[in-house]
């Protein structure tokens, strides 16, 4: 019997770990980070419930239960490629090859990236490095800084800088680009920002909620939005201003703003410089997908799940046998979703592989993650459901055409 | 160690008592045991890491979590290693990646 590999460490490997080890079979965990619990290590925000949610403590606890479960977590360990040979999935590592006939791909997700000039300087980052700077290393990122790109993630990170006392000067837009065109209109941030609102206890949920239900209004919210923003935790949160250009010699001194129209266009001779010892870039988040590119699944672009992602259903299988995938390589969600469908995949690996009927739990599990989606403190989009929707029509197409080929 | 966060409102205190010495570019620096060498060299306020093999610009880091390569520098010898995936230990002898000479690049018109 061969162990089941599972690459990445964090709430979605690791809960699928859990499942399968509980259900006795090996696990073997590969991640290439110092630590596990992938990107959960840095969250930290309260719950409308009044709890903190402590990515730390919450990693902790995963990895403590898979240990004590007999999971193998190998940590310091990038896989660089896989491959199918006969009926095994083939890992390649720097140091060692691996071997086994079940393999969940569960990579989460990447930070996309706003090309503004100057980003290449030394103090500018992403607003992710800048998060894992001050949560898990417990260093500030600088004393003071801009986040260019207004969304979810930079909202919620420009708080978890406040709370550790690192001044945030503004979150504010990229100038309007080709590359940068959605994250750089302010009628665009704006739709997206309402589904933020819940999350600021201030005069932003009032404003947000009530002027915006219309489009009118929307346009009009964006026409009188303060020139200064409105606060949100205290941070100015700009929609009218953008940043044109990061400045600094050798190192992040600052940015140049400028002041913009409803639609994104700069307005001439509004340039003024704003000082910052850093700078984040905050551009959204993409499945990160290359390990099931490179081993041949077929990929759909899904704008509501955040990119690419690789065509499975929802039992976690993907197109090609043996493989599974689970947590945000299948779409952009908070950390509880990818656990619960790491879950559901744990119990795919388990019934496929022989071991015991899982079928009822595979059942309740896939209710599991729709219960947790509906319940999200966090979402990246709004219409994810219909994101799984599409996915799932896709899904079907494919075992038609499956279907049609084995008849033929 | 001013740049570090010693207390934290919901995260507590930092245990910042196991410090051990490194070597940045033959300058010591000190550290915290096991945290990563991107993070040890904020917190002595380097933030540039290498210098851009082409054009000589300076780097730091961008992504922080393995990504984007843009913090790799030499670790006891070895090239390319991410300064934000590796712990700091005792008398590491970290050094930057320079400008390289551009005698291999391809100078023909439609590469510019
Ligand atoms: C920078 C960033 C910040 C985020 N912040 C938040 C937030 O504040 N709140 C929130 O709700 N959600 C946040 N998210 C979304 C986050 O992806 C989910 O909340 C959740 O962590 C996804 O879980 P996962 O298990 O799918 O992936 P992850 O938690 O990302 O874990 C994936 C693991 O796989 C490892 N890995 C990837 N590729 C390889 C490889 N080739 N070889 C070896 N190991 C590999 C990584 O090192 C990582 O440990 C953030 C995402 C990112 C990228």
């Amino acid at each position: 019997m061969s162990k089941v590999i599972i690459i990445g460490a964090g709430p979605a490997g690791l809960s699928a770990a859990i499942t399968i080890a509980e259900n006795g079979l090996e696990v073997l965990v590969l991640d290439e980070y110092m630590i596990a619990g992938g990107r959960l290590l840095g969250q930290l925000y309260e719950e409308p419930n009044g709890n903190w949610w402590n990515g730390i403590k919450e990693s902790k606890q995963l990895y403590e239960k898979a240990l004590d479960l007999g999971v193998k977590i190998q940590l310091h360990t990038a896989v660089s490629n896989l491959e199918k040979i006969d009926s095994s999935w083939v890992i390649y590592t720097a140091t060692e090859t691996y071997y086994t006939s079940h393999l969940l791909l569960a990579t989460g997700a990447t930070e996309a990236p706003l090309p503004i000039p100057g980003w290449t300087l030394p103090g500018v980052m992403s607003v992710g490095a800048a998060q894992v700077m001050t949560n898990v290393h417990r260093v500030k990122p600088g004393n003071r800084g801009v986040i260019i790109g207004v969304n979810v993630l930079s909202s919620a990170i420009a708080m978890e800088l406040q709370l550790a006392g690192v001044q945030v000067a503004c979150i504010t837009l990229p100038k309007m680009s080709l590359v940068t065109k959605e994250s750089g209109n302010p009628m665009n941030v704006m739709n997206s920002l309402l589904h933020v609102s819940h999350m600021a206890p201030s005069a932003f949920v009032k404003f947000g909620s009530k002027l915006m239900k219309i489009e009118f209004m929307k346009k009009m919210g964006i026409t009188f939005f303060p020139k200064n923003g409105v606060k949100m935790w205290d941070i100015p949160i700009m929609l009218r201003k953008a940043v044109i250009e990061i400045y600094g010699d050798n190192e992040v001194e600052g940015v140049t703003m400028a002041t913009i129209s409803p639609t994104g266009e700069v307005i001439p001779g509004t340039e003024e410089k704003v000082q910052a010892d850093f700078v984040c870039i905050a551009g959204g988040l993409y499945p990160l997908a290359e390990l099931a590119a490179v081993a041949g699944c077929p990929f759909y672009h899904i704008e509501e799940l955040g990119g690419y992602v690789p065509l499975h259903n929802e039992r976690m299988e993907t197109a090609l046998e043996g493989l599974y995938v689970a947590g945000n390589i299948t779409g952009i969600e908070g950390a509880k979703v990818a656990a619960s469908q790491g879950v559901a995949a744990g119990l795919s690996i388990v019934h496929n592989n022989g071991t015991s009927n899982q079928e009822q739990n595979i059942k309740k599990a896939i209710q599991d993650i729709e219960h947790t989606r509906d319940n999200a403190f966090i979402q990246f989009h709004p219409a994810v459901k219909e994101g799984k929707q599409k996915l799932q029509h896709y899904w079907e197409e494919h075992l038609n055409t499956v279907k049609d080929m084995v008849g033929n | 160690m001013t740049k570090r966060i010693i207390d934290h409102p919901i995260l507590g205190k930092l245990d910042d008592t196991d410090i051990i010495s490194f070597t940045f570019n033959n300058k010591e620096y000190r550290g915290l045991k096991n945290e990563s060498l991107a993070a040890a060299l904020l917190a002595n306020g380097v933030r540039t890491l290498r210098s851009h093999e082409e054009s000589g610009a300076p780097r730091g880091i961008y992504c922080n979590i393995g990504h984007c390569f843009e913090c790799r520098v030499t670790v006891d010898g070895q090239q390319g290693v991410r300064a934000c995936l590796t712990p700091i230990k005792e008398n590491m002898v970290v050094t930057s990646n320079e400008k390289l000479l551009t005698t291999v690049r391809d100078w023909r018109p439609e590469n510019e």
